[in-house]
């Protein structure tokens, strides 16, 4: 099904072998001048928690995982489960720059009887595992990286978490197994914004200090940067923190992250920005990039 | 006379049968190895069950998570809790991802009658009836029961498996094939039909052998599949004998009652038709057996209800 809409043009051409660090900056403000005309062309999208993360998924496959869309079916490969399902539009954003289906596809994104929608889906290529509902991701993730000790493989298992849904106990039921077993090939990241619908994190219900929970359910914890391309390099290349523990990455992001107006303003949480709005953004980014070049 | 067992036991020993034949099968458990009888899985196949605590909604996503990286997975809670706290589980990281695990709820129903509300499940049916992508077993007896693990262990989609704890009688069939969504007759007759599932099969054929002594011959389905639901074996029922009991240890609403009046009415296919299953009151407490007697899920009572069936014209 192919809908008649505005030319996204996403990704002008580049060779992704090892990227350098300004490569990646460039990469990241690519990903969010094309995230914003996608969710402009659709006009849906979780703009803020979308805008907060893509430097996570950049850097993770850009640099991290070893999953390709030649390798995604090979039982050896990385695994990504993004646990905030509502930030889809990055996650296919990424996607397609990697080649997992044509950027071309994203033109029906959430429309009538796509395969593209508000979540992700594994009927979308390169998706592990249908999400949305929050408070999900990391149980299957342990899963996966429990039969990856099972069997001996090397493959890791990287979760991305928002801030919002650990208030879900379902994660820190699935944090405990993930220490119980010893699972160090498992990854979760948490894209520490601290905003969600209803405003501050710490106001709604108060999550700090998370790393000493996420420590005291024994995990080995770093914190960096979670919009800073080089500090997520050095992370998460240095994964696991410690033989015989899970990982978590305290991601400290910005919601918004990239464009002035939206940054820590919650509610950009969901949002389609205006004409103005749009312009404006989008000559924010391209100078952000050509500041780069 | 031939040994009865409760089918939970047979399920254990079935399943250790096939962790033997395929060492990508696992079990999860949630605390419930003891009451799944699976204490003797966890000595000879070791490295095939995986302990998550009690944390049920963690236990389906574990699975999920196992079957998602090649494992053939059992995730076994009692049918209570693993069809209510991990219900969002089931139909997000189960269904909807189409895993194929099975979730074994034991100890379903009223089982725990003794134990109140918080312990029977008595809703899961109609739950899960109402969610894509699952197949729901309540196997009637230890044949039932072993057959529907093994073909539970083939599918290549997910799930739902429930039984009781109670020692099972083997009861008479008329063909020894098992199908998952093919019922199974247990008795042929014309006069009208029990159409029951899982543990209310006995008394339904108990029901059956006390009306034959009046005359009266029932035929008896085991609707081990809920869901798909055999339809045509429901519509012959309906023409051949004019009369239909379903019988379920379940809420009257959303189980197979529901599920073989939707499917008759919408045909155009009429029959005296009863639903015995559990009231929409607040639940009975005592043994299984007697909660069974107190809603006339016994042979006396559903022998009366069929008199009271035959006598409406």
């Amino acid at each position: 099904m192919f809908i008649q809409t505005m030319a996204l043009d996403l990704y002008p051409p580049s060779n992704s072998n090892m990227l350098t660090e300004r490569d990646l900056q460039r990469k990241s403000a690519q990903y969010r001048k094309a995230l914003l005309k996608l969710i402009k062309a659709c006009g849906a999208g979780h703009t803020g928690g979308d805008l907060s993360c893509l430097d996570i998924l950049n850097v993770l496959y850009n640099r991290v995982m070893r999953v390709s869309p030649e390798t995604f079916k090979s039982p050896d490969r990385d695994y990504y489960i993004q646990s905030k399902g509502h930030c889809a539009e990055a996650l296919f954003v990424v996607l397609a720059d990697k080649g997992f289906f044509p950027e071309s596809d994203l033109e029906n994104l959430n429309r009538y009887g796509s395969r593209y929608i508000g979540h992700p889906t594994r009927d979308v290529n390169g998706v592990e595992q249908n999400t949305g509902a929050l408070g999900h991701g990391l149980a299957v993730a342990v899963g996966i990286a429990l039969a990856g000790k099972m069997d001996r493989k090397d493959y890791r298992v990287f979760a991305l978490l928002g801030d919002g849904e650990l208030a879900e106990g379902s994660n820190w039921e699935a944090g405990m197994t993930a220490a119980h077993y010893r699972l160090d090939n498992l990854v979760a990241i948490v894209d520490r914004n601290g905003l969600q619908i209803t405003g501050s994190t710490e106001d709604v219900c108060q999550l700090s200090p998370l790393d000493e929970k996420f420590e005291s359910f024994g995990f080995a914890v770093q914190r960096c940067d979670g919009n800073n391309v080089g500090e997520l390099v050095r992370v998460l290349e240095s994964v696991p923190f410690r033989p015989g523990k899970p990982s978590l990455v305290l991601a400290k992001t910005r919601k918004g992250k990239g464009v002035s107006f939206m940054e820590n303003v919650a509610k950009w949480h969901h949002g389609v920005p205006n004409d103005d709005e749009f312009k404006r953004a989008m000559g924010e980014l391209e100078a952000a990039e050509a500041a780069l070049a | 006379m031939e040994q009865v067992f409760a089918n939970l036991e047979v399920f254990a020993a079935t399943l250790l049968k096939l962790a033997r034949e395929d060492s990508d099968l696992l079990v999860v458990t949630s605390d419930s190895r003891g009451s799944a009888k699976l204490a003797s899985f966890a000595k000879a196949a070791p490295g095939q069950i995986v302990e998550v605590g009690i944390a049920e909604q963690n236990l389906v996503g574990v699975a999920a998570g196992l079957a998602a990286a090649g494992k053939r997975v059992f995730a076994v809670s009692p049918a209570c809790f693993l069809t209510a706290r991990s219900f969002e589980q089931i139909k997000n990281d189960l269904c909807y991802s189409n895993r194929p695990v099975t979730a074994v709820g034991i100890s379903a129903g009223v089982s725990y009658g003794a134990l109140g509300t918080t312990h029977h499940s008595l809703h899961d049916y109609a739950a899960l009836r109402a969610v894509h992508n699952i197949t729901i077993v309540a196997p009637a007896d230890n044949f039932e029961t072993r057959e529907a693990v093994r073909a539970a262990a083939q599918l290549p989609s997910p799930a739902y498996l429930r039984f009781g704890k109670k020692k099972m009688p083997h009861l008479p069939r008329m063909d020894s094939a098992f199908e998952l969504g093919k019922a199974s007759l247990i008795r042929e007759g014309r006069d009208l039909s029990f159409l029951a599932c899982g543990e209310t099969v006995a008394p339904a054929f108990a029901a059956a052998e006390l009306l034959a002594k009046e005359g009266i011959q029932s035929r008896v389905l085991s609707l081990h599949t809920i869901k798909p639901l055999d339809q045509e074996a429901v519509r012959k029922a309906a023409r051949e004998t004019g009369a239909l009991i379903t019988v379920e240890e379940h809420s009257v609403y959303g189980g197979l009652g529901e599920a073989c009046a939707g499917l008759l009415l919408q045909d155009g296919i009429h029959a005296r038709f009863k639903i015995v299953g559990f009231p929409d009151d607040h639940t009975a407490t005592g043994s299984q057996e007697e909660i069974f007697r107190h809603y006339g899920i016994d042979g006396a009572g559903l022998a009366q209800t069929a008199r009271d069936l035959l006598a409406k014209r």
